[in-house]
């Protein structure tokens, strides 16, 4: 056991426990922890890569949304443009179908009003028809209550006649 | 941590007032392996624990029994450890009839002791660490406290270190230089802690290291591809250098003080550094018999130069795991090598 010269027992030992450790730490120490570590460090990568391209879409994103903020401004704008024509037109629409409606109305109003005139007419003419020929009567039963009269009257009557029957 | 170890030393050595201070046991004492582990001594008894003698003898078999038996060159069932005083070494002996011989011995001593229980610590640490893994998605979340701690050495290893010097199929090799890394690191770290359970002087050991680079000098070799082998024996070098064979020599040679020179490092590294402590503590020792005065304040100077050694310590226990496992790193990558692809590349 001097200080230089390896000694056999020591030699023999140091490979078995080396061997041991080695066995044991290789199966079951490090690699564990560097594989996990590299896993780790693989999504770590991952993770870098993946943001960069998340990065990069919400760019385009961002301007598709403002183009798309345009778009429906203007959509907007051209909807209330196009609805206040609508809503004039409707106005106007109901306007001249209220004037037509009325006109309608108004004719029939008058067209009514002319009937019912023409029938009272019709009625007071008849009326006055009726009334004259009982005047008449009377008229003719006053003057007609002799016999001269009536001959006078009948005379008249044929005179009459025959100067109409001469002038054709 | 420096503290404590002064103190197991002042017991060590309190008992012999004026008695010579054998700085030279005292040191090899402690960084040299030993059949029994010494944790100190009170009143000139020696507080150890005994550790286990398995030997195997020519004549009569297999032998297993505690240390304790040998204590104070005790002998039994015909072992003995015989102490030599000039390399400060103990040997386990057997008594036969043809005089003594040295037995197969494959004892646990104190390095292998210390070695259980660092690789035990070490196992239970790094379980315990990814358990964490175990119940929780990784993917979602990242851990906090021990494991969070595991995590972040782990893959400083495993990028700064395995990934870059290694290429493309560093994942076959990981486990194994994250399993040297955390080996040597642990190992270190529980060296420099002073008292029982720590300072077994393991990676500090030739054996040691020298098993550490053969596991390199395996990795290497074994997986080495065609290109590397055909750089050893069939240089693209001028036809007289391969002819004569000086360059495939040489690479050879190369193959060899590659690992060589990983096994040196560590092991001189972590013994110059224990030797440092140990010596900047001893100084506590040689200066008592110099008077109170010029003991006590040298014992200050050598307690703040203990604390700075400590702390350098603990950067050279990671320092050396770093580098062990860099250059294994670097020996795989050289055999790992694809010159088509690269050239391509270019």
């Amino acid at each position: 056991m001097s200080l230089i010269t390896p000694d056999f027992g020591l030699l023999f030992w140091m490979t078995l426990i080396f061997g041991i450790v080695f066995f044991i730490l290789a199966k079951f120490g490090f690699p564990v922890l560097t594989d996990m570590v590299r896993k780790r460090q693989e999504r770590i990568e991952k993770s870098l890569v993946d943001a960069r391209e998340i990065e990069a879409r919400m760019a385009t994103w961002k301007v598709e949304q403002a183009q798309m903020l345009e778009a429906t401004r203007k959509e907007q704008a051209q909807m209330l443009r196009e609805a206040t024509e609508t809503k004039a037109r409707i106005v106007s629409d109901a306007k001249a179908q209220a004037k037509a409606e009325a006109d309608k109305l108004l004719a029939e109003a008058k067209a009514r009003i002319e009937a019912e005139k023409e029938s009272a007419l019709r009625d007071v003419r008849k009326e006055i028809a009726l009334l004259s020929v009982q005047v008449a009567e009377k008229v003719l039963r006053n003057e007609l209550s002799d016999e001269g009269s009536q001959r006078a009257f009948i005379d008249k009557l044929v005179d009459e006649a025959s100067e109409a029957q001469l002038r054709s | 941590m420096i503290l404590t170890f002064l103190i197991s030393l002042l017991l060590l050595q309190a008992p012999a007032p004026g008695g010579e201070f054998d700085m030279d046991e005292y040191l090899y004492g402690h960084v040299v392996d030993a059949y029994d582990w010494h944790i100190t001594t009170v009143n000139g008894k020696h507080v150890s624990v005994p550790l286990l003698i398995i030997a195997r003898s020519k004549t009569t078999g297999w032998h297993v029994f505690s240390s304790g038996k040998l204590a104070h060159g005790h002998e039994y069932e015909g072992f003995y450890i015989l102490h030599d005083q000039e390399s400060h070494r103990d040997r386990l002996l057997e008594h036969t009839p043809s005089g003594d011989v040295r037995p197969l011995d494959i004892s646990i001593t104190k390095n292998v002791a210390g070695l259980l229980f660092n690789s035990l610590v070490l196992v239970l640490l790094v379980l315990f660490g990814v358990k964490w893994y175990r119940k929780h998605d990784a993917r979602e979340e990242a851990p906090g406290g021990f494991s969070g701690l595991l995590e972040m050495l782990v893959m400083m290893v495993e990028d700064d270190i395995i990934k870059p010097c290694i290429g493309p199929d560093y994942k076959r090799y990981s486990p194994y230089l994250l399993t040297a890394f955390f080996f040597i690191f642990v190992n270190n770290l529980l060296g420099i802690v002073p008292f029982f359970p720590g300072g077994a002087n393991i990676t500090g050991n030739i054996a040691v290291t020298f098993m550490m680079a053969m596991f390199t000098f395996l990795a290497v070799n074994l997986f080495g591809n065609k290109h590397y082998y055909k750089d050893i024996f069939w240089p693209e070098v001028p036809l007289f250098l391969k002819a004569f064979p000086l360059m495939p020599l040489i690479e050879i040679i190369g193959l060899f003080t590659k690992p060589f020179s990983l096994m040196v490092r560590l092991f001189a590294n972590i013994l110059a550094g224990h030797m440092m402590i140990l010596g900047v503590v001893s100084v506590v020792f040689l200066t008592a018999s110099l008077g109170p005065a010029m003991n006590g304040g040298l014992s200050v100077i050598a307690v703040l130069f203990g604390v700075f050694m400590d702390v350098l310590e603990l950067l050279v226990a990671f320092l050396q795991a770093y580098i062990f496992t860099m250059l294994s790193s670097v020996f795989i990558g050289l055999s790992r090598q694809h010159p088509e692809e690269e050239k391509a590349e270019e």
